[in-house]
C-alpha cells in the first residue's frame, strides 16, 4: 500500500510540476497562441 | 421462417423509408421574400445538417462590372459589398490577409463547430455514458451470478512475489493518473448537462477550471506510467498458443479447472495492449488538445488511412477542425479505455480472492499463484533453486 500512496503522491508532484518546467522550455500553450509584435499604428 | 424473414425485410424497408438520411435532396427554396438571401427554412436545414444548395450564396460574390464609378457614394467599394466579402470568405474564395498573428489566425470563418458542439452534447454523452452505466450493470449482474472466484480449496497461507516495488509503483502511477484524468474527463465532458442543474453555476466554474488544471497536468503523470509499465512488462505480453487455449477455456471463470497461464493469462495481455494502443492514441491527441494548433496529426492520419485502404477521409482540414476530430477522437478512446479499466478493477478487487494483493503488497497466496499463473510459479520456483531472484 506504501507504494500505491506514493505512486500518487508522485502523479501529484508532476502535475504541480509539469506547468512550471514546460514554462520554462517555453512549451506553454498560452504564449504560443499570442505575440508581444502586433502593433495597430 | 419465410413469414419471419419477410417481415425482418419489411422492417428494414419501412425503416429506410423513413430514415431522414433518404430525405436530405435539396428543395427548391423561394427566396422572394429574403430578396435572395437565405431564409429560415435554409437556416433550418443547416442546423439540422441536411443537405443544402448553397450555390445561392456561394456564387453570389459581387461583380466588378457592377461597380459604381469612383466618384459616387460608396464607389469605393467598386462592384463587392462586405456581404459579397463575408460570403466569400465563407467559401473560400479570398486569400485573405490579417495582421493577426499566431495559430490558425488567418482562418476567419469555419462552419464545423456547431456539428462538433451536437456530436459532443449529444451521441458522445448518450452513448459514451450509457456504455458506463451498461458495463457496471453488467458486472454487478456478473457478480451476483457468478460470484466472486475464490481460491480453490482456500488458501495456502505462504506467498510468493508477484509485483516488485517498482512495477506496482508504475501500476499506480498509470492507474492514479488514468483515475484522475477519467473523473476530470467525465466532468468536462458531461458536468455543464449534470452538475450545474444541481450545484449551480458558480460552484461548477470552480469544479470546471480545477478539473482543467488536473487534467492537463496530471496526464504528465499518465504518460510516464504508460512508458514504465511498457517497458517492464512487454515482454511478457507477447501473445503465444497457450493465449488462444486459455481463450478457448473462457480463462476458467464458468469452470472448475484453471487453464495454464505465465506470469500473465490471455485477458491480462488483452488489457495490457488495450491500455498501451489506446493510451498511446489518447496520449497523443490529448497533446494535440493541450498544444493548440500545433501537433495537427489528423489530415496526416487520414492520409495514411486512405492510401492503405482506399477511403476519402478529408485531408485538407483547416487547424479548428483538427482540433474538433481530436477533441472527438480523445473522448471515444477515453470512454473505451474506461469500459476496459473498470472491468480489470472489478476482477483485480471483489471479483477475485487473492487478486488485489498482487498490486496491493506484491505478495499473493501460493495457491492463488497455482491457480491461475501455474507456469509462471514454476519458471520462478525453477529460479529459486538455481538462487536467481524471483520476477
Amino acid at each position: 500500500m506504501k507504494v500505491m500512496i506514493s505512486a500518487f503522491v508522485a502523479a501529484l508532484v508532476i502535475a504541480f510540476a509539469a506547468p512550471v518546467v514546460l514554462n520554462q522550455f517555453g512549451w506553454s500553450s498560452a504564449q504560443q497562441t499570442s505575440t508581444e509584435s502586433v502593433r495597430l499604428d | 421462417m419465410k413469414t419471419k424473414l419477410f417481415s425482418a425485410a419489411m422492417l428494414v424497408l419501412a425503416t429506410l423509408l423513413f430514415n431522414p438520411v433518404w430525405a436530405q435532396e435539396s428543395p427548391t427554396v423561394d427566396r422572394t421574400a429574403t430578396g435572395g438571401a437565405q431564409t429560415l427554412e435554409d437556416i433550418m436545414r443547416r442546423q439540422k445538417q441536411l443537405e443544402t444548395d448553397d450555390s445561392f450564396r456561394s456564387e453570389n460574390l459581387g461583380n466588378p462590372a457592377d461597380a459604381a464609378p469612383i466618384t459616387d457614394q460608396l464607389g469605393t467599394r467598386g462592384g463587392v459589398s462586405d456581404s459579397d466579402n463575408w460570403r466569400a470568405i465563407r467559401y473560400n474564395e479570398i486569400e485573405p490577409t490579417t495582421q493577426v498573428r499566431g495559430p490558425a489566425a488567418d482562418v476567419l470563418i469555419q462552419d464545423g463547430g456547431m456539428p462538433w458542439w451536437k456530436l459532443r452534447e449529444g451521441p458522445m454523452i448518450t452513448y459514451g455514458g450509457g456504455a458506463l452505466l451498461a458495463i457496471i450493470g453488467l458486472l454487478v449482474v456478473f457478480y451476483f451470478v457468478r460470484g466472486r472466484i475464490m481460491i480453490d480449496g482456500g488458501p495456502a497461507g505462504t506467498t510468493i512475489e508477484r509485483f516488485k516495488a517498482v512495477e506496482r509503483f508504475g501500476h499506480w502511477l498509470l492507474a492514479g493518473s488514468f483515475i484522475a484524468l477519467g473523473i476530470t474527463g467525465l466532468l468536462t465532458l458531461m458536468g455543464r448537462s449534470f452538475l450545474i442543474p444541481v450545484i449551480g453555476h458558480d460552484a461548477f466554474a470552480t469544479l470546471a477550471t480545477g478539473s482543467k488544471w488536473l487534467h492537463n497536468n496530471v496526464a504528465w503523470a499518465f504518460m510516464l506510467g504508460l512508458v514504465m509499465t511498457f517497458v517492464m512488462w512487454v515482454a511478457h505480453n507477447i501473445p503465444n498458443k497457450l493465449d488462444w487455449q486459455w481463450i478457448k477455456a473462457g480463462g476458467g471463470i464458468f469452470t472448475k479447472g484453471h487453464p495454464s497461464a505465465k506470469k500473465f493469462n490471455a485477458g491480462q495481455k488483452i488489457i495490457f495492449w488495450t491500455v498501451m494502443i489506446l493510451g498511446v492514441s489518447v496520449s497523443l491527441s490529448g497533446l494535440s488538445l493541450l498544444f493548440p494548433f500545433q501537433m495537427p496529426m489528423f489530415a496526416d492520419t487520414f492520409g495514411v488511412i486512405n492510401s492503405i485502404l482506399g477511403t476519402s477521409f478529408p485531408t485538407d482540414l483547416a487547424p479548428h477542425e483538427e482540433m474538433q476530430y481530436a477533441n472527438i477522437w480523445h473522448s471515444i478512446v477515453a470512454f473505451v479505455m474506461m469500459l476496459a479499466i473498470i472491468a480489470h478493477i472489478y476482477i483485480g478487487s471483489v471479483g477475485m480472492e487473492g487478486a488485489f494483493d498482487a498490486m496491493g503488497n506484491g505478495q499473493v497466496d501460493l495457491e492463488w499463484a497455482r491457480q491461475h499463473h501455474d507456469l509462471w510459479v514454476a519458471e520462478v520456483e525453477a529460479k529459486q533453486g538455481k538462487g536467481e531472484s524471483s520476477s
